[in-house]
């Protein structure tokens, strides 16, 4: 049922997952610097990238972590909330690839956004396989590597401020929420989950306003979609990029 | 909590969900409620923390600082197209820039 892949088909896949990987790796470099100037040793961040993997998750837990040693219960909580999304992606990943044993491990650790998106979005089965792989493992390289490389440079760098990295998180934040911003009720969810943190900031310890603001927000969604707009189809771009061709019957 | 113990259980954590997503028989987690929930949680979390690292002080106070005016630029480039490493550089120079001018 899988036909071997052409040579162009193949090459074609392979740029693709290069060119997604360095454009991933290279922002490694921004976690590393963020996580020292957060507070972080050298070891601390590259074990982070490591054993966690997961971009969001650990900008998550080394912004927490800026705010003191004392957010670290909230810190894990934010991270493991964010992690939630790849395990949908996990289901997509397990049907696509069909491994089990030591390369299940493998595939499930390098399950995150980028190596889904490629591998769902090639529309042979072959090629989805090679696209997850090659993305996945390209990435778990060169995050590291530069992990490693911008947790040296913030280590020289001193003083954060100076630096203005501390505006380099919230931009980071920013930039991986934007591509989500694709539908009227994401922008909703984005702006009451703001809204409620900030309000929240000045009375609960560093971390919870970010873990209250996230409940608030989705059950805002909740309530109005029970009330509103019982039947309305929901249209998440990333999540319909996730779901394309992972379908049983949509690989050839 | 020490340091220590945040990295080590939110990594376990991560990779504890990452596999269930592998092993766990799909129909446990299909379904349109789950792949709601699962795709507005990230966006709910970060834009809190977009939020919190713009405009809270370390002591939770509220402020409009160097960090407001570079995330607003950092949006501007989003808007243009830019990637994520010039997007999070160009932040950083922007509140550089006006701290070592004296603001904010």
């Amino acid at each position: 049922m899988t036909a071997a892949l052409s040579r162009e088909r193949r090459g074609q896949v392979l740029r693709q997952a290069a060119s997604v990987s360095v454009a991933t790796g290279a922002y490694g470099i921004s976690f590393g610097a963020l996580s020292v100037a957060a507070g972080l040793s050298v070891w601390q961040t590259c074990v982070l990238s490591l054993l966690l993997f997961s971009g969001g998750s650990q900008f998550a837990i080394v912004g927490i972590l800026a705010g003191g040693p004392s957010g670290g219960a909230a810190a894990v909580a934010t991270s493991t909330l964010l992690g939630v999304r790849n395990m949908l992606y996990g289901l997509q990943v397990s049907r696509m690839l069909d491994v089990g044993g030591l390369r299940r491990l493998a595939a499930a650790h390098l399950t995150i956004d980028e190596s889904t998106a490629v591998g769902v979005a090639q529309p042979e089965t072959r090629a989805a396989r090679l696209g997850f792989w090659a993305t996945g493992v390209g990435i778990y390289l060169l995050w590291n590597l530069m992990t490693f490389v911008g947790a040296l440079v913030g280590d020289a760098l001193g003083d954060p401020r100076v630096w203005g990295l501390d505006a380099a998180a919230a931009a980071a934040f920013c930039a991986l929420l934007w591509p989500r911003l694709k539908s009227v009720d994401a922008f909703a969810i984005a702006a009451l989950a703001a809204l409620v943190a900030v309000l929240l900031a000045p009375h609960a310890p560093a971390g919870v306003p970010v873990l209250a603001a996230a409940f608030a927000a989705l059950l805002a969604g909740w309530w109005h979609r029970a009330h509103h707009d019982p039947a309305a189809p929901h249209h998440w771009t990333d999540e319909d990029l996730a779901t394309r061709g992972a379908e049983p019957g949509a690989t050839p | 909590m020490s340091t220590w113990t945040t990295v080590l259980l939110a990594g376990v954590l991560a990779y504890a969900l990452k596999l269930l997503g592998h092993v766990v028989p799909a129909r446990w987690l299909d379904g349109e409620r789950t792949a709601r929930v699962t795709s507005a949680l990230p966006i709910a979390l970060l834009a809190a923390l977009v939020a919190v690292q713009t405009f809270t002080t370390s002591s939770g106070g509220l402020v409009l600082d160097a960090r407001s005016v570079a995330v607003g630029v950092a949006i501007v480039a989003l808007l243009l197209r830019a990637p994520f490493i010039v997007v999070v550089v160009l932040a950083a120079a922007v509140a550089a820039g006006l701290r070592a001018a004296g603001m904010g």
